[in-house]
């Protein structure tokens, strides 16, 4: 069968709603798109841990640790759900972890921004865990049957990431002025790089968009963001917190907020690695993968030692 | 086929944008790598053991242990399978239509092919 034909098959089985497994026929260019996605987004959940786990020890109190080590421990599940997800794909762990390290694929530029005060942890699980929901939510649907199977068992478990975020700063809005403030502080510095994490405006785009039309993403990166301005808008108002955008404001002609323009400098700059944490984030993962080294290869020598003497034990039986 | 990407998802980054690149890639220490495993996790008693993923370990005993910490950290099974990936051995999708065709003509296998009369009972 010539490649036109296979490709008519595939892009047939997409418009008919069936998903792709990884046994069938897929396009290189499909494989490939799909690599770099599922990828990039279990990077973005391992290096989610960093800036959360900076505060386990700091937590206020036995309660907060407890809950906020059970989310970062969540986040390392994520990551392998994914991690897994792309194996399948035909590309090892070990070359998805190099590509990382080597800084050819990325992660979520939101992890790049430091957690400075405890109303932090409140704003990620808020915001950045808000932001990531609708667009996991969306890729529960995703045309690649693993990758939405990943995704359907990450939404199970993120709605209480972002419940205990909206918690925590609930909490500080009913507190002294001091922990108002931070509430407010925090907010203001998360709001616009929680905006920048749906990527690019839909302008941007200036080719046919193929993530469309092989049904891997559903929804475009403008159609998400209002969707989140909208939805937390509304929510600001119970911790009674001001949004940092003075143009922000609801446009009853289109039932939807209306808002300013993002600091798109600012956004490509942190992609580029120039954000305020990228390289003690990236030096923080490396140096975790080289300080495991022995282990895995003490594992590995172990496994291997045991099975060798079992096939002994097997023959001189 | 030409095939442009230019839109840029959650967590996607066009690799030309993303700086960086596999300058000074070097093997990395002790890139040792641990057999692929897949999971199976009977959620509660009477029910299969259903496939939830994979995950890699040394040998079944880190498997188990693994599947339990990744995929029953909210009571989600009572009894977990594992199974080296290596072994499992899958029809092929592209065969499919070939495959199962034997059972396409036979309507006669499902209950809907007999018409009986509204008033038989419990049939």
């Amino acid at each position: 069968m010539s490649v036109q034909e296979l490709e008519k098959i595939f892009q047939d089985k997409i418009d008919r709603e069936v998903r792709i497994e990884p046994k069938d026929w897929m396009p290189d260019a499909y494989r490939k798109t799909l690599i770099r996605q599922i990828s990039q987004h279990a990077h973005s959940e391992i290096v989610g841990m960093l800036p959360e786990g900076n505060w386990i020890t700091r937590a206020p109190s036995l309660k907060r640790k407890a809950i906020l080590l059970a989310k970062v421990q969540d986040e390392a599940g994520h990551g392998l759900y994914l991690y897994a997800a792309t194996e399948t794909l035909g590309i090892t762990r070990e070359q998805t972890i190099d590509d990382l390290h080597s800084g050819k694929a990325k992660y979520s530029s939101i992890f790049n921004y430091p957690t400075i005060t405890w109303a932090d942890i409140g704003a990620i699980g808020w915001l950045v865990d808000g932001a990531a929901i609708l667009n996991q939510v969306m890729l529960c649907r995703t045309s690649y049957g693993p990758y939405a199977r990943a995704n359907i068992r990450i939404c199970k478990e993120e709605s209480f990431h972002q419940r205990q975020g909206f918690e925590i700063l609930l909490v500080l809005s009913q507190g002294t002025p001091e922990q108002k403030a931070m509430l407010q502080d925090a907010v203001d510095r998360w709001w616009w790089p929680s905006l920048m994490m749906f990527g690019p405006r839909d302008s941007e785009s200036t080719h046919s968009d193929q993530s469309t039309q092989w049904k891997i993403k559903r929804k475009s990166n403008d159609e998400l963001r209002q969707q989140f301005v909208d939805m937390i808008a509304e929510q600001a108002k119970i911790l009674q917190v001001t949004l940092p955008d003075p143009e922000l404001k609801w446009n009853a002609e289109k039932k939807q907020y209306d808002w300013g323009e993002i600091d798109w400098n600012e956004f490509w700059n942190v992609v580029k690695g120039n954000g305020p944490c990228n390289k003690q984030r990236l030096d923080a993962r490396k140096k975790a993968h080289d300080n495991g080294a022995w282990v895995r290869e003490a594992a590995k020598a172990y496994a291997d030692k045991r099975k060798e003497r079992e096939e002994k034990e097997i023959k001189v039986a | 086929m030409n095939i442009q990407i230019k839109r840029y998802f959650y967590g996607d980054i066009p690799e030309e944008n993303t700086g960086g690149g596999n300058a000074g890639k070097k093997e990395q220490p002790g890139s040792v790598t641990w057999p692929l495993w897949e999971v199976f996790i009977r959620s509660k008693q009477g029910l299969d053991h259903k496939h939830v993923g994979s995950l890699h370990a040394t040998d079944a005993k880190m498997a188990i242990e693994n599947a339990r910490d990744v995929y029953t950290r909210r009571m989600e099974g009572i009894s977990i399978w594992v199974v080296e990936s290596q072994y499992i051995h899958a029809s092929n999708p592209d065969d499919a239509e070939a495959f199962y065709e034997p059972a396409n003509d036979k309507v006669y296998r499902h209950p809907t092919f007999y018409d009986l009369p509204d008033e038989v009972k419990h049939m």
